[in-house]
């Protein structure tokens, strides 16, 4: 069954492409890494997902349900920056979902439900290793720390689809890896679907069950803007339930899709195209 | 050294701190000598001593006609219209600041009517409150609220715009509605930046409360203020003065007091005003 249906979907703001003719389709438990060079769209993509913001032409559909005109419980979402709430403790800003849901008016728990809520944010914390800080601000945790809350509390109201904005792209090398494990956990785990964007092709080959690649296939030299990107590589990595996969397996693919990117670069506008590639 | 980095040690900071103060002291008494060497009755500069003994007259002796501490009574008078005032300001600049923050279709119906709102000047507008509310006290009440609203409106707009957008998103993929938004959200952020923005209108509150008083009043310290004027009353003066800068630091040093305590995440990072 598929978790997100994409068909022909176009994007374009001030009558200026972005994305053109996106069509996707991901099934269920799948672990979607969405790569491309900067300003393929791939973060308009996820936008359009979270339907933050809508498509110009074609449908976004989640599971059988219609297209969403809003943001809501069905998919849940942790952005570079700014995803958790400043002025609640960490217990509190895993309690807000709960309170969203029980107390349209007030917003507040009280008495019984209060204390389930907080067992059960007490419960989460300790899985996720933040129980230790669970009375502190959000802004005197270290920058994995809120990353890790932020996933936890997108958690809370268990979205179909979890969307990742570069979640990772602020941090350390070492916290980084130490958030892979911690998210590939968390998906095996619970079996919902994750897209996550990210501007690093390793990272989107090692937690991937599926790497697309946003990219402009036609180009016009004297109008940059005439046409929008679109997925012009879509790689199934297979299943990644239980071990991490051998990187080695898919360094043919790695190549296509770097190469892409570089490709993409070195024809932006002020691009260098003997820049060394990483 | 550069200058830009020598900093004062502990002594010398309080050293430095005072200074000011004690050379304005230090001015006014030389003034003050230089004057009544030339005229012993001079009242535009009084002696300290005699300043001093009429403040500590003006805080105990009760008036001979009224028998009321006269002090007392006007700062009564005038800290209630101030209370009233800002309050009532407050209301208003959060309901709207709110409304035009988070909002689309209210930002567009009133930001820019505000923004032209604020640019009537408060004061030309008293004569007609007088007429409409009458010389008592709801005109100036209405004419420091009149007076400082705008800004809090739009000050604290602006800071609901400053919530990032990525909060708001994530908030709705909680499930929240506007409402919970609005209250479990926006408006705890937007308390500390409330406090602020009133610490800053606090300045322009006291010049409108002021105002009114010197046009009409029965007490109060702007009241007072001008009522001894006539009689060139240097004496009262400036210890009213003097007592209306106190006032405004106290409440200024109790707001900036209150939003460390009751907003603590707020001040985590060592922002200090």
């Amino acid at each position: 069954m598929s978790a997100v249906t994409v068909r022909d979907v176009f994007k374009s703001y001030a009558g200026a492409p972005v994305l053109e003719r996106v069509n996707l389709e991901v099934a269920d438990g799948d672990f979607c890494a969405i790569v491309g060079a900067s300003g393929c769209g791939k973060s308009t993509f996820l936008r359009m997902l979270l339907a933050q913001e809508l498509p110009t032409r074609g449908r976004i559909h989640i599971g059988e349900a219609r297209p969403a005109r809003e943001p809501g419980p069905d998919r849940g979402v942790v952005f570079q920056r700014y995803s958790v709430f400043p002025h609640l403790s960490v217990r509190d800003n895993l309690i807000l979902p709960v309170s969203f849901r029980d107390a349209p008016i007030l917003g507040r728990l009280f008495g019984s439900a209060l204390r389930k809520a907080e067992a059960e944010a007490t419960a989460t914390l300790e899985r996720v290793g933040l129980a230790h800080v669970a009375d502190a601000w959000p802004s005197q945790l270290s920058g994995g720390m809120q990353q890790r809350l932020a996933i936890a509390q997108a958690l809370v109201r268990r979205p179909r689809v979890l969307l990742l904005d570069e979640p990772f792209g602020a941090l350390d090398p070492g916290t980084r890896l130490s958030m892979h494990d911690f998210l590939l956990d968390l998906w095996r785990e619970s079996g919902m679907t994750i897209f996550m964007v990210s501007h690093d092709l390793s990272e989107a080959f090692k937690l991937g069950t599926r790497v697309v690649v946003f990219d402009k296939p036609r180009w016009d030299p004297q109008d940059p803007s005439r046409y929008g990107a679109t997925i012009t590589h879509d790689f199934r990595l297979g299943d990644k339930k239980g071990e991490t996969s051998n990187d080695q397996t898919h360094e043919p693919d790695r190549e296509t899709a770097a190469a892409a990117i570089r490709d993409a670069d070195a024809a932006r506008p002020g691009g260098n195209p003997t820049a060394p590639s990483s | 050294m550069r200058w830009i980095n020598r900093r004062p040690g502990r002594p010398l900071l309080f050293v430095l701190a005072a200074l000011p103060f004690v050379l304005t002291l230090l001015a006014y008494v030389v003034g003050s000598d230089i004057r009544r060497t030339a005229n012993p009755n001079d009242k535009l500069l009084p002696a300290l001593e005699k300043v001093i003994d009429r403040a500590q007259a003006l805080a105990s002796e009760p008036d001979r006609r009224s028998g009321e501490v006269l002090l007392w009574k006007d700062t009564a008078a005038s800290l209630q219209r101030l209370a009233i005032g800002v309050t009532c300001a407050a209301t208003i600049g959060v309901a709207f600041g709110l409304l035009i923050g988070l909002f689309p279709l209210a930002r567009s119906t009133l930001a820019s009517y505000v923004a032209v709102l604020s640019l009537i000047p408060p004061l030309a507008l008293l004569p007609v409150l007088f007429l409409v509310f009458g010389l008592g006290e709801t005109a100036k009440i209405v004419l420091i609220a009149v007076g400082i609203t705008p800004f809090l409106i739009r000050d604290l707009g602006q800071r609901v715009l400053e919530i990032p957008l990525e909060q708001l998103v994530k908030a709705q993929t909680l499930g929240a509605s506007s409402w919970q938004i609005v209250t479990r959200v926006a408006l705890p952020q937007l308390a500390p930046r409330l406090i602020q923005a009133v610490r800053l209108s606090l300045g322009p509150a006291w010049l409108f409360l002021i105002a009114s008083e010197a046009i009409a009043a029965q007490a109060g310290l702007g009241y007072r203020i001008f009522l001894v004027r006539r009689y060139l009353a240097m004496d009262i003066i400036i210890p009213y003065v003097l007592w209306i800068t106190v006032l405004a630091f106290l409440i200024d040093w109790s707001l900036r007091l209150t939003s460390r305590r009751a907003f603590r995440w707020a001040h985590v990072e060592g922002e200090s005003l």
